[in-house]
C-alpha cells in the first residue's frame, strides 16, 4: 500500500514538473514582442469589426444576431488575452467557423421548416399591410392630371395643385383640398404661395418618404378619393379600396365591405375563407412534417421517390465500385503492357465535369437524333430517357461512367498498399487466385475503402446535378397530380417543391431537407459502426 | 522540440477575424436609403446585356436630376427569385428589370408597388401595358415586347404560307428533311405550340373587360381544346411534331438548311443569318381556321414595394426609361421590338423587327396571374403524351383540364 502511495506521489511530482515545463515553453514561444503586436492588431481588427456589426444589427433590430456577435467577440477577447487556456486558443477559430458554416445553416433550415415561408408568405405582417395598402390605390377613371407644387410650412407638406381648368387649390393630410387665391403663377401652373416654401426637386427627394405617403382628400367626404403624387410634379386622384384598421387589426374592402381579419394563418382572411395576398410568414409548428407524411398527393410520390433514391444510391455505389475494383485489379497485374496509358484513359471521365458529362449523355441518348440510337442501334427508336425503367437504367449507366474512375483510383491505391508477402504466402499455401482475392485482398481493401463507399453513398443520395442535367427527374407521369418524375430523387423533388412551378414552398422544402438529413445521418452512423468490425482485422 | 505557436496563433487569430467579418456580413446593413447630404441613390438591378445602355442613361439622369443611380448586374434568370427574397429584408433594389409574367408572383408576395404612367400610358403598345398590369393596376414600365413568329428560309420557300396545310405542303415540295420545324421537347413546349392552339379557339384563360386574364374562366378545355388535342395526335402520328426535337435541334436543323420553316423568336434570327440563310419573318399560319396568336412576353422595370425612393424611381422610369431615345438604345442591344410606339416606329426600318412586332401586335400577353403556374405544370407533359400517341387525345386533354382546375382551386 505505502509503496504505491509513494509511487503515486512521485508520479504526480513528475507530472507537475512536466506541466510546468510545458507552460514555460509555451510562454517562451508566445512571449515575443512581434507576436504580441500581431496578436493585439488582429484582436483590434476583430473588435472593430464586431463593434460595427453590433451597431448595424442594433439599427436593424436583429437581436439574435446582436447577441451572437456579442458572445463570440467577448469569447475571442477572453480566450486570447487570458494567460494559459492554450487548447482554447487553438480551438476557437475552428469552433467559430463550425458555428457559422454548419450549425447556423442547419439551424436556420430547421427554423424555416417550422414556418410557412413561401409564395404569399414571404415577409412580415407589417410588410404585407404596406404592400396591400399600396396596391389598393385605384385611380379614379377619367380623372384629370393635376399640376403639382409641393409646399412646406414648418415641416408640414401641402399640395398646391392646378386643375386642367386653371383653378388653384391647396390641401394637406388634415385639410381637404380647397380653392386658394393669390398663388404665384408660372406658365399656367401655380408654383408658390406666400407663407409657404415651395420645394424644388432636390427638396422633394430629401423628403420623398413623407411626400409619397401624403394623401390629400379632394373633398370632406373621404369616399371621393384623395390626391397622391408618384413623382412630385403631378398629382392624380385615387380611391383606396382597402382600409387598414390598426386598432382592430383588420382590413376592410371598401367596395364590398368585406372585413378581413388576422385569423392566425398568416394572411388576412374573410369569413368565407377568402384570403388577401400577400400574407406573411408565421411559425406553424410541425405542419410541414405532417403534410409530408399525411397529404395524399405528397405521401405517395414521397414513398416511391424515397425507395428510388435508396436504390439509385446503392446501385451507383455498387456498380462503380465493382467496375473500378475490377479495372484496378486488371491494371495492377505486372504482365499487362501499357498500364500507364490505360490508367490515364481511365481517369478521363473523372476529369470531365459531371455537369457537362450528364448534358452530353442526355444528347447522346436522344431517341431520334442521339448517337446511341442512330449509330449503335442502327436508327432504332429506343426511348432511353422517356421510358420509366429505361430512364432509371440510363441514370445509373451514366453515373457508372462518371463514377467508376474515382473507385478505380482509390482501389488502385489501396491494392498497392497491400503487402506482396501476404498473397505470396497464400499462394504457397495453395490458395486459388480467387480465394486469395476474396479472403485476403478484399477484406484488407475494405478497411480503407469502406468509409469512402459510405461517403460515395451519401454523395449519390443527393446527386442533384446528374439527375437534373440528364432527365430533370423525368419522365413525368401526366396522370400524377404532382410534378414528380420517375427518376426524381429526394433532393430534386425538394428542389421542385421549393423552386419550380407556380408556388414556392420553402417551409415544406426545408422540412424535406431535414428528413433527408436524418435519413443520411442514420445510414452513415450505422455503416460506420459496421466498418469498425472490419478494422478488427488489423 | 520547441513548440512553434507563433504562426499558428497568428493564423488562428486571422481565421477568427475572417469569421467575424463573415458574421458582420451576415448581420448585413441596408445599402439603400442612406441619405448623405441630401443625395439620393437609386439601386437598379439589370442584366448584363442591358447594363451598358443603362449606364449612359443613368449618368445623363444623374446630371439632370442629381439622383445617382447604382447599377447592379444580375443574371436575368435569377432576378425573380432574388427579388422576392431580398425585398422583405430591406436590402433589395429600388428598381429591377424583369419579365411581365413574374408579376403575379411579385404581387402575391407583396414586393412591388404600382407605378403611375399617367398620360404617357397611351404612348405604349396596348399589349405591353396590359401585360404589365395586374388586377387593374399598372406595376411596370414596359420597354420591349417579345414573341415568336414564322421564320422562313426564302431560298427554300419563296412565298409565305397562309395556312398550316399549305405550309406543310410547301415544306414537302421543298424536299428538305423536315417540312417545318418547331421545338417540342420531351415535355413538349406549350409556348411554341400556343399559336396552333389559339387557332382552334382554345385560349388558356378568358379575359375580363379590361383585358386582364380571369382565372375563373379556364377555357382551354372547351371544344376547341379537344379539336387541338386531336390535331396534335394527328401531327404526332404523321411525324410532323416530334418530342425529340428540342430547341437546340430545331435551331440546328433550320440553320443547316434542313427545313424551310422554323417557328421561333428573334433570338434565332442572328444564328440563321450568320449561317448565310436569307430569313424572312411571317405570321404563323393557322391550323384550326381562327387567328394563330402567339404569346407576347413583355420586359420592363418594376419598383420595389419597400423602396424609400419611390418618387425618384418613378421619375427615372417614366421620364427616362420611357423615352424614345432610351427605348431605341435598348432595342439596339437586344433587338427586341420596343414597347414605346414612337420608338418602335423608328426601328421599323428593319424588316425583321417590324415583322416580329406586327405578329406580336396580333398576339396575346402571356398570362401573368399566378394560376398560370398550375397550367404550365400539366400542359406540356399532356401535349407530349398526346404527340407520342400514348392514349386517347380527348381523354388526356380532359384529364389535364380537370387537374389544372383542381390545382388552381388548391
Amino acid at each position: 500500500m505505502s509503496s504505491t502511495q509513494t509511487e503515486d506521489a512521485r508520479e504526480t511530482r513528475v507530472v507537475q514538473k512536466r506541466r510546468r515545463r510545458a507552460v514555460r515553453i509555451a510562454e517562451q514561444a508566445s512571449g515575443g514582442i512581434t507576436s504580441l503586436i500581431v496578436k493585439i492588431t488582429l484582436i483590434a481588427v476583430i473588435d472593430a469589426l464586431s463593434l460595427y456589426a453590433l451597431f448595424v444589427s442594433l439599427a436593424q433590430q436583429q437581436w439574435i444576431v446582436f447577441a451572437v456577435i456579442l458572445v463570440i467577440a467577448a469569447a475571442i477577447n477572453i480566450i486570447y488575452f487570458k494567460r494559459g487556456w492554450l487548447p482554447a486558443k487553438y480551438l476557437a477559430p475552428g469552433l467559430i467557423f463550425l458555428l457559422i458554416f454548419q450549425i447556423f445553416v442547419i439551424g436556420y433550415t430547421g427554423y424555416i421548416a417550422f414556418t410557412n415561408y413561401g409564395t404569399g408568405h414571404n415577409s412580415t405582417k407589417q410588410d404585407a399591410v404596406i404592400a396591400l395598402v399600396q396596391s389598393a390605390q385605384d385611380r379614379v377613371p377619367d380623372s384629370p392630371t393635376y399640376d403639382l407644387t409641393v409646399l412646406d410650412q414648418l415641416g408640414t407638406y401641402s399640395f398646391l395643385v392646378t386643375a386642367p381648368d386653371g383653378t388653384v387649390s391647396i390641401g394637406n393630410d388634415t385639410t381637404p383640398l380647397h380653392a386658394v387665391d393669390g398663388a404665384e403663377m408660372s406658365g399656367g401652373k401655380a408654383v408658390g404661395l406666400s407663407g409657404y416654401t415651395a420645394l424644388d426637386f432636390e427638396g422633394i427627394l430629401q423628403h420623398q418618404d413623407e411626400i409619397s405617403d401624403l394623401a390629400v382628400q379632394i373633398s370632406d367626404d373621404p369616399n371621393d378619393g384623395a390626391l397622391r403624387t408618384p413623382d412630385g410634379s403631378s398629382a392624380y386622384l385615387y380611391v383606396s379600396t382597402l382600409v387598414y384598421d390598426e386598432a382592430a387589426g383588420t382590413m376592410t374592402d371598401t367596395t364590398t365591405n368585406t372585413v378581413y381579419t388576422d385569423t392566425g394563418v398568416g394572411a388576412f382572411t374573410a369569413e368565407d375563407g377568402e384570403q388577401l395576398m400577400p400574407g406573411w410568414s408565421i411559425p406553424i409548428g410541425v405542419d410541414n412534417f405532417t403534410k409530408a407524411f399525411t397529404d395524399q398527393s405528397i405521401r405517395g410520390p414521397l414513398i416511391s421517390v424515397t425507395i428510388w433514391t435508396f436504390a439509385f444510391a446503392l446501385l451507383s455505389v455498387l456498380t462503380t465500385f465493382a467496375l473500378g475494383l475490377f479495372l484496378a485489379i486488371v491494371f495492377n497485374d505486372m504482365r499487362m503492357k501499357g498500364r500507364k496509358f490505360y490508367r490515364v484513359l481511365m481517369i478521363l471521365p473523372y476529369a470531365f465535369p459531371g455537369f457537362l458529362g450528364a448534358l452530353v449523355w442526355a444528347g447522346l441518348l436522344n431517341r431520334d437524333f442521339g448517337f446511341v440510337n442512330l449509330v449503335l442501334f442502327q436508327g432504332a427508336e429506343i426511348p432511353w430517357l422517356t421510358n420509366e425503367w429505361l430512364a432509371k437504367f440510363s441514370v445509373i449507366w451514366v453515373n457508372l461512367w462518371l463514377g467508376f474512375p474515382y473507385m478505380f483510383l482509390v482501389c488502385t491505391g489501396a491494392l498497392q498498399s497491400i503487402p506482396h508477402e501476404l498473397t505470396e504466402a497464400a499462394t504457397v499455401d495453395g490458395a486459388k487466385p480467387f480465394a486469395v482475392f476474396r479472403l485476403i485482398k478484399l477484406p484488407l481493401l475494405l478497411v480503407s475503402i469502406a468509409p469512402l463507399l459510405i461517403s460515395a453513398f451519401a454523395f449519390n443520395f443527393n446527386n442533384f446535378n446528374l439527375i437534373y442535367m440528364l432527365t430533370e427527374g423525368g419522365p413525368r407521369d401526366a396522370a400524377a397530380g404532382i410534378n414528380v418524375g420517375a427518376t426524381d430523387i429526394l433532393i430534386s423533388m425538394v428542389y421542385k417543391v421549393a423552386f419550380v412551378g407556380a408556388s414556392r414552398d420553402y417551409g415544406l422544402a426545408s422540412a424535406f431537407s431535414i428528413i433527408i438529413f436524418v435519413l443520411v445521418a442514420i445510414i452513415a452512423v450505422i455503416s460506420f459502426k459496421q466498418t469498425k468490425t472490419l478494422e478488427d482485422l488489423n | 522540440m520547441t513548440v512553434k505557436t507563433k504562426p499558428i496563433l497568428a493564423i488562428g487569430a486571422m481565421t477568427a477575424a475572417a469569421a467575424l467579418v463573415l458574421t458582420g456580413c451576415s448581420a448585413g446593413g441596408g445599402d439603400e436609403g442612406d441619405k448623405k447630404d441630401g443625395s439620393t441613390t437609386l439601386t437598379v438591378w439589370v442584366d448584363a446585356d442591358r447594363a451598358p445602355v443603362l449606364k449612359d442613361v443613368a449618368s445623363a439622369f444623374e446630371e439632370e436630376s442629381g439622383i445617382s443611380v447604382k447599377l447592379v448586374q444580375k443574371d436575368f434568370g435569377k432576378i425573380q427569385e432574388e427579388f422576392v427574397q431580398q425585398v422583405p429584408t430591406g436590402k433589395g433594389p429600388d428598381i429591377t428589370i424583369g419579365a411581365h409574367d413574374w408579376l403575379g408572383n411579385f404581387v402575391t408576395n407583396g414586393v412591388v408597388q404600382p407605378i403611375e404612367l399617367g398620360d404617357i400610358a397611351s404612348d405604349f403598345q396596348d399589349v405591353a401595358v396590359t401585360a404589365m398590369s395586374y388586377e387593374g393596376k399598372t406595376y411596370g414600365l414596359p420597354y420591349s415586347t417579345e414573341n415568336i413568329a414564322l421564320l422562313r428560309n426564302t431560298e427554300l420557300a419563296p412565298e409565305a404560307p397562309s395556312t398550316y396545310d399549305e405550309m406543310v405542303q410547301m415544306g414537302k415540295d421543298a424536299g428538305s428533311e423536315f417540312p417545318f420545324l418547331v421545338q417540342v421537347g420531351e415535355e413538349s413546349d406549350p409556348y411554341h405550340l400556343y399559336p396552333f392552339q389559339t387557332s382552334f379557339g382554345a385560349p388558356v384563360f378568358g379575359t375580363k373587360d379590361d383585358g386582364s386574364y380571369d382565372s375563373e374562366q379556364l377555357l382551354l378545355g372547351g371544344d376547341g381544346g379537344i379539336d387541338f388535342a386531336n390535331w396534335l395526335a394527328e401531327q404526332g402520328e404523321a411525324g410532323l411534331l416530334k418530342t425529340t426535337v428540342d430547341g437546340d435541334i430545331a435551331k440546328e436543323k433550320f440553320v443547316s438548311g434542313d427545313s424551310p420553316f422554323l417557328i421561333t423568336g428573334p433570338w434565332n434570327v442572328a444564328p440563321a443569318q450568320d449561317a448565310g440563310i436569307d430569313v424572312a419573318v411571317d405570321a404563323i399560319p393557322s391550323a384550326g381556321g381562327e387567328a394563330a396568336q402567339p404569346f407576347v412576353g413583355v420586359q420592363g422595370f418594376f419598383v420595389s414595394a419597400k423602396s424609400k425612393n419611390a418618387l425618384a424611381a418613378n421619375e427615372f422610369l417614366t421620364n427616362y426609361i420611357g423615352t424614345k431615345d432610351v427605348q431605341v438604345e435598348l432595342y439596339n442591344v437586344g433587338k427586341r421590338p420596343p414597347a414605346l410606339t414612337a420608338a418602335f416606329e423608328e426601328v421599323s426600318s428593319d424588316p425583321i423587327t417590324a415583322s416580329f412586332g406586327k405578329v406580336g401586335a396580333e398576339g396575346v400577353p402571356m398570362p401573368n396571374i399566378p394560376e398560370m403556374g398550375a397550367v404550365w405544370q400539366f400542359w406540356g407533359v399532356t401535349e407530349a403524351d398526346i404527340i407520342n400517341g400514348e392514349g386517347d387525345p380527348a381523354e388526356l386533354w380532359a384529364s389535364m383540364t380537370s387537374d389544372i382546375q383542381s390545382a388552381i382551386e388548391g
